[in-house]
């Protein structure tokens, strides 16, 4: 009853917060909402039993890309009201044809004859009663270890490109050592001038 | 050390993760030593690429070995397919140097970011498992999309980089969405284990969805038709050793992953791709015969005759047989010489210190410049199919294979492209031979020139020594099935 209760909830608040994503006036406040859908879909995997990537989702999506997409949005000067002008007025057109591919789908789908033993022909991993993180914990460094070992390869790779791709050497840019700040002694910064009194500076 | 590899079951995976290592430390090398040149890192390169073919060759044992627990197989296929990748990164890595010197686009990473690509080649061809097709498929484009941009200063290279880049990541997500319905139907990422599944249940309308999909991305990555357009601006766009290389290299990995994921975990299904196939090939081959008439540009044209010969490869694959597959490998083997042959030419065109692209530079060539017009002459003969030179013989084997299987409309529509695209290639022997010359092109640096002659001298001998080539081919084709 209460996961009833809970996939209603979240599923309903992700659908809101989803709609007011793309609805929202302020890009800020779609970029909010975009987080929001993201802790309701999170709160989906976890009634799923998938506490692992329910916590991925949060701290990936929300603590990374949810945050980077707030800084482009208020870095860059893109007037998305502008952009989206008449975007809602596609929406009965959209509808319609969103509905037709709706029954479409369902004439489809109702026809379609599922084989009584699917379940035997697909077969899932069975979990027994240790948690998600430590089953992955178990595989990730052992079994997959080459594919982990290629995604840390894949990630160089990115990294390499973005750094060529966009780091240039500006010869005349002035730069702040410390080292050379902190190994100033009187020597080197101070000079000393005898001034004639009444003669100023040269 | 070599214990700790067998322990972990990564023995048969040691060239791989030798060049990989040898990548970071020359990354490192180029952050860190002041001293360090593009140059040198460059020669460390191609050494390294040398060495690891070396250890394919000697030293990664015979017969099929798996790594990983089955994600990664050596066998004779590949091992045959990565020396070649391996020849063609170190060839066309050779031929950039001065290129890139002169143009003002050397880096250190250069040369890493071409070992890194090889590394994902390398575990393309060698990939056993949906895992490792789609991460050494990703590895190596992430490298090419880079690459392609190498020259940030141009808008055409970075059209190339970018087009490249969006359109790579869409067929990406077509290759995962078909990987991901394979793996809900068969419960399997394993090839092996998918074969023995699909043996058992035999296909249905989803295994076949996601076959298509498959298929789709890796036709993307192959450049086959409809999945075609980024080739000719990404080729355009792209600095010419870099066009150089995406000819090549990352070519000879795409069909080696096509031949094995056609034939090895699907093969008991083989009658559902088989169309499937067929009709990429004829696409491929027809619209690489056509469009490839009206170009001026010398690097476009190679792109639409690059989508023609993979049309003219797939030929093999659509056989569906070993004698298939002989042709493939036997193909793409004279291809990737034929192919950077023609780009060493393409490097070679230079005139007052400015690289030129046009086909119409090179009217006059054969009074400029004997040696290298009777080259490309023979090397656009070689890619017509023309008798005695070397591209007779990739396309005599991949159409006498689909005739033994029964694929008499495509052999037939196959040599009607074939003569088609033998109007372009001789227009540029006439351009070469018959136009009024212009001026003539600057000394040619000596390994652009190296490569030149041993090109000439493969299209030109083929037929001598092809035996030894053939029985090794129709071993490592024997050794897919």
């Amino acid at each position: 009853m209460a996961i009833t209760f809970f996939f209603y909830l979240f599923s309903l608040a992700a659908i809101a917060s989803a709609m007011l994503v793309i609805t929202a006036r302020n890009p800020v406040h779609s970029v909010l909402f975009l987080i929001l859908c993201f802790f309701n879909a999170a709160g989906l995997f976890v009634l799923l039993g998938a506490e692992f990537l329910a916590m991925i989702l949060v701290v990936v999506y929300v603590g990374a890309v949810a945050v980077l997409f707030l800084f482009v949005v208020m870095m860059l000067d893109v007037d998305f009201v502008e952009l989206r002008e008449g975007f809602l007025d596609y929406l009965p057109i959209g509808g319609v044809i969103g509905l037709i591919l709706l029954v479409e789908m369902i004439l489809l789908v109702g026809t379609w004859a599922i084989a009584p033993d699917l379940i035997a022909h697909t077969s899932t991993p069975t979990v027994g009663d240790i948690s998600n993180t430590q089953a992955i914990g178990q595989v990730l460094y052992t079994k997959y270890v080459f594919f982990f070992q290629m995604a840390g390869l894949i990630l160089l790779i990115a990294m390499i490109g973005a750094i060529v791709l966009t780091m240039r050497h500006k010869p005349n840019v002035k730069r702040q050592v410390i080292a050379d700040q902190v190994a100033r002694g009187p020597a080197t910064a101070v000079e000393i001038k005898n001034v004639e009194s009444g003669e100023g500076l040269q | 050390m070599i214990p700790l590899f067998q322990q972990i079951g990564a023995a048969a995976a040691l060239p791989e993760i030798v060049l990989a290592i040898l990548a970071m430390i020359l990354l490192m090398e180029g952050v860190f030593s002041k001293s360090i040149t593009p140059g040198a890192i460059r020669v460390a390169a191609i050494a390294a690429f040398i060495v690891v073919a070396g250890m394919i060759v000697w030293k990664s044992g015979t017969g099929t070995v798996t790594a990983f627990g089955g994600a990664f197989v050596a066998d004779p296929f590949a091992r045959f397919m990565k020396v070649l990748a391996l020849l063609g990164s170190a060839i066309a890595l050779a031929m950039s140097g001065r290129f890139l010197a002169r143009t003002k686009m050397d880096s250190n990473e250069y040369p890493v970011l071409i070992m890194l690509a090889t590394v994902g080649m390398l575990i393309m061809i060698s990939a056993n498992d949906l895992i490792t097709l789609y991460m050494g498929l990703e590895m190596q484009s992430l490298a090419l999309y880079v690459v392609a941009a190498i020259n940030r200063d141009s808008a055409k290279s970075s059209e190339a980089g970018l087009k490249y880049f969006i359109l790579g990541s869409l067929s990406s997500g077509m290759l995962l969405y078909g990987a991901s319905l394979v793996y809900g139907l068969t419960g399997h990422t394993g090839f092996t284990d998918i074969g023995t599944a699909l043996a058992v249940s035999g296909s249905n309308l989803g295994i076949i969805f996601g076959i298509v999909f498959i298929i789709a991305g890796l036709a993307f990555k192959v450049s086959a038709v409809p999945f075609h357009m980024w080739t000719p601006d990404v080729y355009e766009g792209a600095p010419s050793p870099v066009t150089a290389f995406f000819a090549a290299a990352p070519k000879i990995a795409a069909i080696a992953l096509f031949c094995r994921v056609m034939v090895g975990p699907f093969s008991a299904i083989s009658h559902d791709w088989q169309q499937i196939v067929v009709f990429v090939s004829i696409a491929s081959m027809v619209l690489g015969a056509f469009a490839a008439i009206g170009q001026t540009n010398i690097k476009r044209l190679l792109a639409y005759s690059s989508i023609a010969n993979m049309g003219f490869a797939l030929v093999g694959l659509a056989a569906g047989s070993v004698e298939g597959i002989q042709g493939v490998i036997v193909y793409m083997l004279i291809y990737l010489v034929t192919t950077l042959g023609v780009f060493a030419c393409v490097i070679a065109m230079r005139r007052k210190g400015v690289y030129v692209e046009n086909i119409s530079d090179l009217s006059g060539l054969a009074r400029n410049n004997k040696g290298h017009a009777f080259v490309l002459a023979m090397l656009m003969f070689s890619l017509t199919g023309i008798p005695p030179l070397a591209g007779f013989f990739g396309k005599y084997f991949v159409f006498l294979a689909a005739i033994h299987s029964g694929l008499f409309a495509l052999a037939v529509i196959g040599v009607l492209a074939s003569v088609v695209g033998a109007y372009y290639y001789l227009r540029i022997i006439k351009i070469m031979y018959f136009d009024a010359p212009a001026e003539a092109f600057d000394q040619t640096d000596t390994e652009v020139n190296w490569v030149i002659y041993a090109a000439g001298a493969f299209a030109l001998l083929f037929a001598i020594f092809a035996q030894p080539l053939l029985q090794l081919a129709a071993g490592a084709a024997a050794s897919l099935y």
